[in-house]
């Protein structure tokens, strides 16, 4: 773990330049006070400088972001990294020009790189978070695309009264299907297939 | 693209230091060759060879950037 030990006049003063020289954000670090600042006599004599050390914190979301960041580094892409961590999931969104290289056909090299990273970052680890990875919001945009492909499909199944069967899915894109089709009475929704092969079929009710 | 495969291989194992990756180029392609301690070889492969399938994966998309084939092999 990186750590540096400053002085200033205040706390907040040495934190500051730990910080910099750290290049980090207060978010991102652990301050510990080694000495508290006193003025002394006639604020002169004896006067003592606040003392703090300063370390990086190695959290999830740190882990994930540097991984990330070396990783683009080596493609020579220059890409900005915005990571948002909440209770199970920590959500990065990659933004940056020239992008799709990343992305790749359906998102598989995205994919890719989000299950890399989730399994560096969980690695020995007794809490798992769930890395997710969007680069543009090319995710979101997915999710609707999908969503509006599924109710289409869903109508397709109604009016023929036969079985649709969509192509091969990653589990979270069959998640955002079976999901929009959730709970209607006219058809329903399963899975069928292997993975990396399986795929979603919308059957009729009857 | 030497580097990006270690980054990937040493974020990955138990024992980073054992990490060693070598690049045989060849005529129109670059072979890597990445070598982890024995005890690591199921991190870098994976059920049905997943996670060797997406060190491919990112692999290549960073290769295509320089117009170059890239073979990853775990040797």
């Amino acid at each position: 773990m990186k750590a540096v030990e400053k002085t200033g006049k205040t706390v907040d003063d040495a934190v500051s330049l730990a910080l910099k020289d750290l290049g980090a954000s207060r978010e991102e670090v652990e301050v510990t006070v080694l000495d508290e600042p006193s003025k002394g006599i006639f604020g002169f004599f004896g006067a003592k400088m606040a003392r703090v050390m300063v370390s990086l914190k190695n959290g999830p979301s740190q882990r994930a972001t540097n991984l990330l960041k070396n990783i683009l580094r080596t493609m020579q892409m220059q890409v900005g990294i915005n990571a948002n961590e909440k209770d199970h999931e920590i959500q990065i969104d990659l933004e940056g020009s020239d992008l799709g290289l990343l992305i790749g056909r359906r998102g598989e090299t995205l994919d890719s790189l989000q299950y890399l990273v989730n399994l560096s970052v969980n690695k020995n680890q007794e809490v798992r978070k769930k890395v997710i990875i969007d680069i543009e919001g090319y995710r979101r945009r997915r999710e609707e695309t999908l969503q509006k492909l599924a109710l289409k499909l869903a109508e397709k199944a109604k009016q023929r009264g036969r079985n649709v069967v969509l192509e091969p899915m990653s589990s979270q894109e069959r998640r955002i299907i079976h999901t929009v089709l959730q709970g209607r009475d006219d058809i329903y929704t399963f899975s069928e297939g292997e993975e990396p092969c399986r795929k979603i079929i919308i059957a009729p009710k009857k | 693209m030497k580097e990006l495969v270690e980054i990937l291989a040493k974020a990955l194992v138990d024992q980073p230091d054992k990490v060693v990756v070598d690049l045989v180029e060849k005529d129109k392609s670059i072979v890597i060759e990445l070598r982890v301690a024995q005890e690591d070889m199921g991190k870098v492969i994976g059920k049905q060879g997943r996670i060797a399938k997406a060190i491919r994966m990112v692999v290549k998309a960073s290769a295509a950037r320089q117009n170059k084939k890239v073979i990853v092999e775990i040797v």
